[in-house]
């Protein structure tokens, strides 16, 4: 096995016995992405050089006899919406084309602190705005499974990096889908964690109210430890809670015996391709032989969800978007001859086509005369899709459903229709309604393409989603299974 | 499908108007593919209208937090200029833009 194949445990342990070194394992990585990235195109800005000085440094630590930090020395790839101190941060939008942050991201203190070594952003949807990173404004990223497919989105670059071995693990962004999705679509482990786990502050804002920040990784085991350190309060994100943050990664041994596991008819009817449906029923099979039990349960309102979700989060979006001025930072019009015009045109030049529906649905809810009719309705149905998860919540431990209705789509085949594109997030935007916590873990393949199920836990209950997650990959390991690039 | 003119609920006119709203110029073409769009868009975000919402609260803030209080301290910020240079254009440390009035 190469080097930049290993996960973030078995890195370690080498680094650690001196069996290898982290400058081999950048530089395997490096060469992979030098060979491979063409044709993907996960990475918009890499930092190769410093990150070779970053590794030298840890395999003189090593030498010294030095006790690693559990992600020293082992490179990684962050979503380009996530701020970098000193690298390049675009959120894939031209309208950041030239931006370099001033500062980290708490995610990336945290990832830092703990030793990490980023080697680059990745691409993603503009502003995470897409399911398939064709919303990126620097082109799409292409499917390690099938290049003429996408890998999902919008932290589609995250995931197809991961899967095809560029890094170790990366850090993507969730607002309806967009860890779990292309998880899903490229084989990897995502995790969704609840609203207010993860500090937001230095990510640049989609839907406040819905936004959330995890890992996208090779397995279960290293969501646990990238978990474990990117979450827990911060003072400057005050949505964030004081609430402890358990060690995931004690999860790994406990099984599911006695686990209660709710299936909920609405994910399972029309609209789920059947071959989707057939590798759920396998799973589930699975999971009732290690011990866990299953019930149908109902989530009334899981049809309203993304209607739901398209009310409310442009109308997030058309505010977070507001700052983009062309003035203070960011693109500004050549052509504006008054201080109107350069709002119109530093904004129609520097926002992609997505950008600009997304911000207009949300004027249009949010504008005089329509506010009770779009927007005060949709957070009043978002109130009946929270109730409907803690009700069914409270009689079963864990909800599982697929992540989504079939595998990776062709590039192109949605992009003139954004509706239907739309409703490829049918099975995860309303879990960010409701603020509950998910993770996408790789259940077989359709057609040689991976497919992922959902795994959805209380608010806080991020652990019983790990116990499960845990023992279905001991027996099945599908994550092991690489695609040929 | 491509709606006529009179099946779009969002005619050209108001898209002129949301635009203007969202300070974004648009060109006659987008002006045509966003009112078709947008009005699809609407149209099914209107199956909301079917859920009885009598009496519910709404859901602003999903983890139930309120009013999270920190001290009015003064914190040191020691990249003034370079936050400044961040600018298109700027002069003796001040950002540079067209006139307001």
């Amino acid at each position: 096995m190469e080097l930049n194949q290993l996960t973030i445990r078995e890195v370690h342990e080498k680094l650690q016995s001196g069996e290898i070194s982290s400058l081999d394992l950048v530089n395997a990585c490096i060469e992979r992405i030098k060979k491979t990235d063409k044709k993907l195109h996960c990475f918009l800005a890499t930092d190769f050089d410093n990150a070779i000085k970053q590794a030298k440094e840890v395999d003189k630590k090593i030498k010294k006899g030095g006790k690693l930090k559990i992600l020293e020395g082992i490179p990684c790839g962050i979503k380009d919406l996530i701020l970098t101190k000193g690298i390049t941060t675009t959120a894939s939008s031209k309208m950041l084309e030239n931006y370099v942050p001033l500062f980290d991201a708490t995610v990336i203190k945290r990832l830092k602190d703990n030793g990490a070594i980023i080697l680059g952003k990745h691409n993603c949807d503009a502003w995470g705005h897409g399911g398939s990173t064709e919303n990126s404004d620097y082109g799409p990223s292409h499917n390690p499974w099938d290049l003429e497919r996408v890998p999902g989105g919008s932290s589609g670059g995250s995931a197809a990096s991961t899967a095809s071995d560029q890094v170790i693990y990366s850090l993507g962004t969730d607002t309806g889908g967009s860890i779990r999705c292309p998880a899903s679509h490229c084989g990897c482990v995502g995790f969704k964690p609840t609203y207010g786990r993860v500090p937001r502050f230095g990510t640049i804002a989609m839907g406040s109210s819905l936004d959330t920040i995890g890992p996208i990784a090779k397995c279960v085991d290293d969501a646990a430890i990238i978990l474990n350190i990117i979450a827990g309060l911060d003072p400057k994100d005050s949505t964030t809670l004081p609430k402890e943050v358990p060690d995931y990664t004690k999860m790994k041994d406990k099984g599911v015996k006695g686990l209660t596991i709710g299936l909920p008819k609405e994910a399972f009817g029309k609209g789920l391709q059947p071959e989707v449906k057939s590798l759920m029923q396998i799973a589930i099979r699975d999971l009732e032989k290690l011990g866990a039990k299953f019930k149908e349960v109902s989530l009334k309102y899981l049809d309203y969800g993304l209607a739901c979700y398209y009310i409310i989060m442009p109308s997030e979006v058309s505010s977070n978007l507001g700052r983009y001025d062309g003035i203070r930072y960011g693109h500004q019009s050549k052509e504006a001859d008054n201080l109107f015009e350069i709002y119109t045109k530093s904004r129609a030049e520097g926002f992609g086509a997505e950008a600009k529906r997304r911000i207009m649905i949300g004027t249009y809810v949010l504008s005089a005369g329509y506010y009770d009719a779009y927007y005060k309705k949709a957070m009043q149905v978002r109130t009946l899709i929270k109730e409907d998860f803690e009700k069914v919540l409270s009689e079963v431990d864990l909800i599982l459903m697929p992540t989504s209705p079939r595998p990776a789509f062709k590039i192109g085949e949605n992009v003139n229709d954004p509706l239907t594109m739309y409703l490829e997030d049918i099975y995860t935007v309303t879990i960010n309604m409701a603020g509950v916590p998910a993770a996408s873990i790789p259940c077989g393949f359709v057609n040689n393409l991976p497919v992922g199920m959902q795994l959805i836990a209380k608010q806080f209950g991020e652990e019983k989603i790990f116990q499960a997650a845990y023992a279905y990959e001991a027996i099945n390991g599908w994550n092991r299974i690489k695609p040929k690039i | 499908m491509k709606l006529t003119k009179e099946e779009a609920r969002l005619g050209r006119s108001q898209v002129e108007k949301i635009a203007k709203l969202s300070r974004l110029e648009l060109t006659e073409q987008e002006k045509e593919l966003y009112a078709n769009q947008l009005t699809k868009v609407l149209d099914y975000v209107d199956k909301l209208k079917s859920v009885d919402t009598e009496n519910v609260p709404i859901t602003a803030q999903v983890t139930g937090l309120e009013n999270v209080y920190r001290g009015d301290d003064i914190d040191q910020c020691d990249f003034q200029k370079d936050l400044i240079n961040q600018s298109t254009e700027n002069e003796d440390n001040l950002i540079k833009t067209k006139s307001v009035f």
